[in-house]
Order: structure tokens, then C-alpha cells, then sequence
């Protein structure tokens, strides 16, 4: 794999995915994402966002096609430069919150002494300072959801994927990690890609949207979502509102292809 | 007005019951044992009384707790073996389907065949003590097996797949995430395998016996039975149940105190 020129943090070219049982999952489908960049991926369900995610993190190979990460070739670079947050907070019960964040450092067999500082840094990052002794059955949705964020920011990666992480929660406390993730983003800068399924969230956090097509899932559109003040006020505001109009309808004619095709 | 809560479960009112009731049931039925003695003049060497029994016990106690000494050291090493071969082979099924494929059967055959029917062979084979420890084993080492490969195989697969981006050796995914993530059904294993590696020492012990060399609880029992020794049996048999009693709620207790801190089947049904 060859180096990316240029500012580009991530780019996919041609990247298909066929499953063994002969599904047609993914692409082709071409994408770069510049560094610092906050892009969604935006798609029904099914539609390949989580695979194209898996394939960009190492954890499944494309069938086809080339996953270049920016500075190195995706098997070394993977390690300390990706941080991946689920759909569901997977952590480890049987750990403390501490313990849950030291996991990546501890595997890249860091010791613990020096991991210490980085861990006690990213959980105050996340607000967590003081549940850093609790297990994870103590906190709620949100807070684990915290932990799980923290864990992928321990290894400091240039490249943050989030697959719906914040789904399963409730609108007011999605609201809040939302305004949370985003202040982290401003202040590390960080590349993050965001599969989501909802517009509104798309539209809130990110400065590029990607919709994607029904199964097998292609890149049918791209928009820029102006760079505004992130703020609850924006959430309100007449350009947030054009924006979410004008992706839902790139949305209904993503899912459209699929019928005529 | 308030409206009228529903009751929840109250595990500190349930606690109470859970102990007064075994202990009113067992108080009742050692009157009852000693009523229907006493009242029908029942000979000894037909139904000894409770107190009866209680007195051979005491006065027995050299020639008794000499034979729970050598069950109990019989028990441990079929615990002992049947653990640590439990698990290790559960571990190495994890690792290859091919020796799962291949092994798992013989494992299920072991474990469906009575050890009463193996016993005596194992007493031709080996020497005396090795198959009283053999047979304790046999039986206590399944749910060890099966209990810990359902735990290994019940990993969470986002988790797996952490492990996997961080690069994770297998020594390590082995010791940070499958033990772990298997321990509450390696402690529900092997919960089960102390009461019948009890079982399996007693069975063999009574198989053995007539081999001349058993002096185990077991061994007594029948020995006693060959003797009309009825007190004697009764002492011996209590004395059986009170050690599968504490066997049981020795090891609940330590998967208890292991447990604890995160596992659901350990927390209180409020938190």
C-alpha cells in the first residue's frame, strides 16, 4: 500500500465487499476523508456503512479494492492510529472504568506506570475523573458511552471511527454527547468518520455528510454542511433546519437508485 | 392522593425466611423421628433415634472423622484433577476445532456411562487409591468441560474485535478477555463438580470395599451395613450430607467473593 499524498488522512479506492454467503455488501466505493475532517456516513440499514468501517479499521478485508491510511500501509498504521467506538459501549464488566480505558495501552504493552497519566488525561477529557474505580454496571447509558470514547482517545489515533455510537441512547443525553464529542473534536482535531442513520445527527456533527445507497452500498451523494457555531442554538436554526431538508432528500433519492436499478 | 406503589421484591425480607424455614422443617422432623422411636419402641438395629445417632457420632468419632479424612482427600484430588483437566481441555477446544470435533464424543460417552459400571474395572487397572481418585474424576470433570467451553465461546464479539485491532497476542486475548469473560461459568462448573466428585469418591469407595484396603466414609457405611451396625450407618451417613452441604457452600461462597464486584448473578436484585 502506498503512501497518501497530499492532506488526505484516509482514502478508499474501489473498496467492494462480498460476504462468503455471496452478499453483496459494500461498493465499489471511493472515498477520501482529509485530516481533521468530521465526516458521517449516512445510509439505511444494511447498507454497508458498518462494514465499510470494519474494512477501513482492519477488522474485515475488502474484497476488492485499497484502503491507504495517511503516513503508513493500514496493517501497521492500525494499531495506535485508529480508535473505534461501537454501537454498543463494550466494555469489560469485570474491569473498572480505569482498567476499561488502560485496555488499548495495556495490549500495545505499555507499562502501566507511564499509561497511568495518559488514562487519568482522557478520562478527565470525558468528565469521568471521578468514576475512574467504578465498574461498568454503576453508570448509565451515557456515561459508559464516556468510557467507550475515552478508550479509543487512550492511544491518542489520528483516526477516530464511530459506528452509531450514540443509537441506543436517549434523545437528551445523545443531544449532550453530541455537543461533548464535538468540543473533543475541536480541541485535538482529530479525523473521525461517524456511521450514523440519523440526519439529524449527521447534519449536527459533521462538515461533510456522505449519503450512501441501499445494499450494496455506494456513495450517492456528498454535502458540505457549512462551518457554523455548533451550539444548541444551531440546533434551532433556520440553516441547521435547510441543511437536514436538503440531506433527507439526497436520502430519498439514494434509496431511490435502488428501486430503479 | 399518593398512588399505591407496588411492592418490589425485598431481598432483605426474603433472606429470613430462606434460613428460619429449612431450619423449622429440620427441627419438626427430628421430633417427629424421635416421636415415632420412642412411641413404637422401634429396636435400634431397625431406626435408632435421632439422639442415638448423635451419641455414635460422638462416640465413633476416632473411626469416623479418620474415614471423612481419607473421602475428603479422595474428593480433593478428583476435584483437583477434574478442574484443572476440565479446563484445560476446554481451553485447548477452544483453540482447535479438530481436537474438539475429535474429542468432545469421549468426553460425552465418560460422562454418560454410570461410574458405578466403570468403577470395578478401574479397580482391576489400577492401583486402589489412583481409581478411587479416577473415578471421582470422571465424574466431576464434565461440567467442568462444558461449563467452561460455553463460558469461552460466549465472548462478546465487539470486544474479540477490540482486541483484534489492537493487536492483541493470543496470551493475551486469553488472559485479559476469554478467562475472564468465562469465569462465572467456570465458577458455575466447577460449583458442581465439588457435590459429585464427592459422589464419584463414595461410589468407588463402595466399590472398593470389598477389595479389603478402603477405610473411606463410604466404605464404612457398608461396612457397618455388613455388621447391623444401623447407629453407626446413620452417624456416617449424616456425616456424608453435612460434608456435600459444606463442599457446596464453600465453593458458592469463594465464586461468591469472585464474583461480586460485576457479575449480575452475585449483585442484589435492587442494585
Amino acid at each position: 500500500m502506498t503512501e497518501v499524498t497530499g492532506s488526505a488522512a484516509a482514502r478508499l479506492r474501489g473498496v467492494t465487499k462480498i460476504y462468503g454467503n455471496g452478499v453483496n455488501a459494500l461498493g465499489p466505493i471511493d472515498l477520501s476523508v482529509r485530516r481533521g475532517e468530521f465526516i458521517s456516513l449516512l445510509g439505511p440499514s444494511g447498507c454497508g456503512k458498518s462494514t465499510a468501517l470494519r474494512i477501513i479499521a482492519g477488522l474485515s478485508p475488502p474484497t476488492s479494492g485499497v484502503v491507504e491510511l495517511a503516513g503508513v500501509s493500514a496493517q501497521a498504521a492500525r494499531r495506535r492510529s485508529i480508535g473505534f467506538v461501537f454501537q454498543e459501549p463494550t466494555l469489560m464488566p469485570w474491569a473498572t472504568v480505569r482498567d476499561n480505558v488502560f485496555l488499548p495501552l495495556r495490549l500495545m504493552r505499555e507499562a502501566r506506570s507511564a499509561a497511568e497519566v495518559k488514562v487519568d488525561a482522557v478520562l478527565a477529557s470525558v468528565g469521568l475523573s471521578e468514576f475512574a474505580g467504578v465498574y461498568p454496571r454503576e453508570l448509565s447509558g451515557g456515561m459508559k458511552m464516556r468510557v467507550s470514547l475515552a478508550r479509543a482517545l487512550v492511544t491518542d489515533p489520528e483516526l477516530i471511527l464511530m459506528d452509531e455510537p450514540f443509537a441506543a441512547l436517549d434523545e437528551i443525553t445523545r443531544f449532550k454527547l453530541n455537543n461533548d464529542l464535538l468540543e473533543l473534536w475541536r480541541r485535538l482535531r482529530k479525523t473521525v468518520i461517524f456511521v450514523t442513520h440519523s440526519v439529524f445527527e449527521s447534519v449536527y456533527l459533521s462538515q461533510r455528510v456522505i449519503v450512501m445507497t441501499p445494499r450494496p452500498g455506494r456513495v450517492s451523494a456528498e454535502l458540505v454542511i457549512e462551518e457554523a457555531e455548533r451550539t444548541e442554538e444551531f440546533r434551532t436554526s433556520a440553516a441547521y433546519a435547510g441543511h437536514c431538508r436538503d440531506v433527507s432528500q439526497a436520502l430519498a433519492r439514494a434509496s431511490a437508485t435502488r428501486a430503479a436499478s | 392522593m399518593e398512588p399505591d406503589l407496588p411492592t418490589l421484591p425485598d431481598s432483605s425480607r426474603g433472606r429470613p425466611m430462606q434460613v428460619i424455614l429449612p431450619i423449622v422443617v429440620f427441627a419438626v422432623s427430628v421430633v417427629a423421628w424421635d416421636l415415632l422411636v420412642r412411641l413404637n419402641s422401634i429396636p435400634p438395629y431397625v431406626l435408632p433415634g435421632p439422639l442415638l445417632v448423635f451419641d455414635t457420632l460422638v462416640k465413633d468419632r476416632q473411626i469416623l472423622f479418620d474415614a471423612l479424612g481419607v473421602t475428603l482427600l479422595t474428593t480433593l484430588e478428583g476435584f483437583i484433577a477434574a478442574s484443572i483437566i476440565g479446563i484445560l481441555l476446554a481451553l485447548l477446544f477452544n483453540t482447535s476445532r479438530i481436537v474438539e470435533y475429535s474429542f468432545y464424543p469421549y468426553a460425552v460417552i465418560l460422562q454418560v456411562t454410570p461410574i458405578v459400571a466403570i468403577a470395578p474395572l478401574l479397580l482391576i487397572y489400577l492401583p486402589q487409591q489412583t481409581a478411587v481418585v479416577a473415578c471421582a474424576w470422571i465424574v466431576a470433570f464434565f461440567p467442568v468441560l462444558a461449563n467452561t467451553t460455553l463460558g469461552l465461546n460466549s465472548v462478546d464479539r465487539n470486544l474479540a474485535d477490540l482486541f483484534q485491532l489492537y493487536g492483541a497476542s493470543r496470551e493475551q486475548q486469553l488472559r485479559f478477555l476469554k478467562l475472564p469473560a468465562a469465569l462465572p461459568h467456570i465458577l458455575g462448573g466447577l460449583r458442581i463438580a465439588g457435590g459429585l466428585s464427592l459422589i464419584g469418591a463414595v461410589v468407588a469407595e463402595i466399590a472398593a470395599g470389598s477389595a479389603g484396603a478402603g477405610s473411606g466414609l463410604a466404605f464404612r457405611i457398608a461396612e457397618s451395613g455388613y455388621r447391623l451396625n444401623i447407629p453407626r450407618m446413620f452417624a456416617a451417613l449424616l456425616l456424608l450430607s453435612l460434608t456435600g452441604i459444606v463442599i457446596f457452600m464453600a465453593l458458592s461462597l469463594i465464586s461468591h467473593l469472585m464474583l461480586r464486584r460485576w457479575h449480575e448473578s452475585a449483585l442484589g436484585k435492587e442494585s
